[in-house]
């Protein structure tokens, strides 16, 4: 491999882990902060990907098409938590798992009702449909280093949020003592519906920019599901900066298990996670930092 | 055929209610049998990827159906539906329902290929009629290779065999990359491109591939691009093709390198990849504006009962019926007597939106694999790649 060559490999690792992040940051708050383990996450990221097929065709403005998804995900996510998910943060595990993958069930069907079983293509905005040359006959897509942008630019603001307002503040203690937080007078389940919300926007917002690029089909959501979990595991429940080194870490052993090891591309990133859970049975980083 | 004389009619009307009454059994006498419907089991793919594939496959083997008044030569049938989610590990459980739960007379199925070959396992286990509208895993009409064993599609062998054989020989390509997902279809299309290219000069200089179904490509179009060949030959379908080419086109390959495919890179697809997929070749059994009238007219009769174009799972679809029809009609309408059914399945020389064609000795169709470019929204005929091309067969002992 020549310079050149693994230069663009990087490249590569940090695009693909950057959006694994997005989807997974989602997926991390609300496992971390309300003890939820939400198996219909992917389901969110498949939402996402339909939601830009139908607005992108609906308004044929691909930034509309995103400030309205977002908003309809925040809007969908504080009714989801309304109706199922507020039954479940005193359950235990079990009843977790099975209501989020009945839920994967119910949306899948949905949407097979709705936009039917075909693949879809959305178009890349035109002020984003270029390519940078970038040496050795390849070019590189000014939309792939877009989503890169988008995705550190979310990075920033939950570190932001977490770390320096009052509301990352009450989230974090929320998440660490919940009757504490309760008995200083605080709303938590209004606190727990926004982050929900959040969580989900978070990943409707990845499927949404991703869908130019990977396409729109059904069942998209289950492989994203399980990697983000490896994601999440990897970082530390909880933990947003967890996540963010987590999924550069599955960025660069993917993209390079894939050229340098291809019988053994598959399994890679687990035997990554599970040296890592030996190393760190709690993942890189605990809950809160 | 024989005729029916009217004490005749009533004694299988009787035995109709006596089956009815019990389970079906199989030593129902010729009469009686002709008068129950043919149990057909549809085994498709309804949700996950496949999910448009397994309902355009339903969708043309109805279409006959219902264009001969709702029956099989002259018999009625009774659909039983299980989805099978194409999913390799429930393929022996879901075939068995449809065999030992509601005693079908015929399985068909199925997309997937790891599926398929679960169902040629339990067909053979039972001796259940089995008719692959779409999987074209080579080993089911290979080493599981079987007398009740047909397919009506393709095996992955042979559209690839075509490219290899077009890429070196029209186009004088010396050096190619492969690249497919790791299962069996990906396997053994690289394979069949790998030989034809070959045995006419060529030189397969890598077989990249990766996990099934991942569609992260951007590392290994890196790689194409580092390696420089004369060509790229790729396996992939569905939702994974439409991103493949797309991101392909946007990686600047297209114009560099150019890339073939068998047709499922751009079979259904076509409305999704939009201009990336512009002036691709890809090899396949079928192809838009063939020019034969059994096409013209199904495509006709299609559009106006499902309201959409067929496409390539549709016409296999179609062909699997017409295949069942040409067995039961071989033995007078009755199912009971297999050798008949089966050898008039083989003997059958099928009138297909294709193209006719006939079945080789391992149940395969025989059939001509042509070269198609894609022009806006569909895959145009160029040539013929290669005539009635059968496949090798290898390891099928009959």
């Amino acid at each position: 491999m020549d310079l050149t060559t693994f230069l663009i490999q990087c490249l590569n690792s940090v695009q693909y882990g950057l959006l694994l992040f997005l989807v997974a940051s989602g997926l991390t708050l609300i496992f971390g902060i309300m003890g939820v383990i939400n198996l219909a996450h992917g389901s969110f990221y498949m939402i996402g990907a339909y939601m830009a097929f139908a607005l992108s065709s609906l308004v044929g403005n691909f930034a509309l098409a995103l400030l309205l998804g977002i908003v309809l995900a925040v809007v969908l996510g504080y009714l989801l938590e309304w109706c199922f998910f507020s039954f479940l943060y005193e359950r235990e595990h079990l009843s977790q798992v099975l209501m989020t993958y009945g839920l994967i069930l119910v949306f899948e069907e949905l949407r097979s009702i709705l936009v039917g079983d075909d693949v879809h293509g959305v178009a890349v905005p035109a002020w984003l449909d270029g390519s940078i040359a970038i040496g050795n006959g390849m070019a590189y897509p000014v939309y792939r280093l877009f989503m890169s942008g988008v995705c550190l630019a979310v990075a920033a603001g939950m570190y932001a949020v977490i770390r320096h307002t009052r509301l990352g503040m009450v989230v974090r203690a929320g998440s660490t003592n919940r009757e504490m937080v309760q008995s200083l007078g605080i709303d938590i389940a209004l606190l727990y519906r926004v982050v929900f919300a959040v969580g989900m926007a978070l990943a409707v917002l990845a499927g949404m920019i991703a869908a130019p690029v990977a396409s729109v089909y059904p069942g998209m959501g289950g492989s994203v599901l399980i990697v983000c979990f490896v994601v999440v595991v990897i970082g530390g429940i909880g933990s947003v900066k967890g996540a963010l080194v987590a999924a550069l870490l599955i960025g660069f052993v993917d993209t390079f298990g894939k050229v340098l090891w291809q019988q053994a591309a598959g399994v890679l990133v687990y035997v990554l996670m599970a040296a890592i859970l030996l190393w760190k049975p709690q993942g890189l980083f605990r809950q809160g930092t | 055929m024989r005729s029916h004389s009217i004490p005749l009619r009533s004694i299988a009307l009787a035995c109709t209610a006596a089956a009815a009454l019990f389970t079906a059994s199989a030593q129902a006498q010729a009469p009686a049998a002709s008068s129950a419907p043919v149990k057909v089991g549809l085994m498709l793919p309804y949700t996950g990827t496949f999910a448009a594939l397994g309902v355009a496959i339903e969708n043309g083997f109805k279409l006959y159906v219902d264009e001969n008044g709702g029956k099989l030569a002259g018999r009625s049938v009774e659909y039983f539906k299980v989805d099978d989610e194409s999913d390799p590990a429930k393929a022996p459980e879901n075939a068995n329902k449809l065999v030992k739960r509601d005693q079908v007379d015929v399985l068909v199925g199925t997309v997937h290929s790891g599926v398929a070959m679960g169902m040629a396992k339990v067909a053979k286990d039972n001796k259940t009629l089995l008719i692959v509208p779409n999987a074209g895993a080579d080993a089911v009409t290979g080493p599981l290779c079987a007398p009740n064993i047909f397919r009506s599609s393709f095996s992955n062998w042979q559209p690839a065999y075509a490219m290899g054989l077009v890429a070196a020989e029209q186009f004088k390509h010396k050096t190619a990359v492969t690249l497919s997902w790791k299962y069996a279809a990906g396997d053994e299309s690289v394979k069949g491109f790998k030989e034809g290219f070959e045995a006419k000069g060529g030189k397969v200089v890598k077989e990249l591939n990766l996990p099934f179904p991942n569609v992260e490509f951007q590392a290994l179009l890196t790689e194409i691009a580092a390696l420089k060949p004369d060509a790229v030959y790729v396996f992939f379908a569905g939702g994974g093709a439409v991103k493949f080419v797309k991101d392909y086109a946007a990686a600047g390959l297209k114009e560099k390198i150019p890339l073939y495919g068998a047709g499922f890179l751009t079979d259904g697809t076509l409305e999704a990849q939009g201009d990336a997929a512009n002036g691709l070749l890809t090899t396949l059994h079928y192809a838009d504006e063939l020019k034969v009238p059994k096409d013209q007219s199904f495509r006709t009769a299609y559009a106006k009962a499902y309201k959409l174009q067929p496409d390539v799972y549709a016409v296999q679809g179609y062909d699997a019926a017409q295949l069942l029809a040409a067995g039961i009609k071989a033995a007078g309408g009755d199912l009971s007597q297999r050798d008949a059914v089966v050898k008039g399945m083989e003997q059958a020389k099928i009138d297909s939106p294709r193209g006719p064609f006939t079945m080789s000795k391992a149940h395969n169709p025989v059939q001509d694999i042509y070269l198609r470019k894609v022009v806006g929204k569909t895959n145009q005929l160029v040539s013929v790649a290669a005539k009635g091309l059968a496949d090798p067969a290898r390891g099928c002992r009959m």
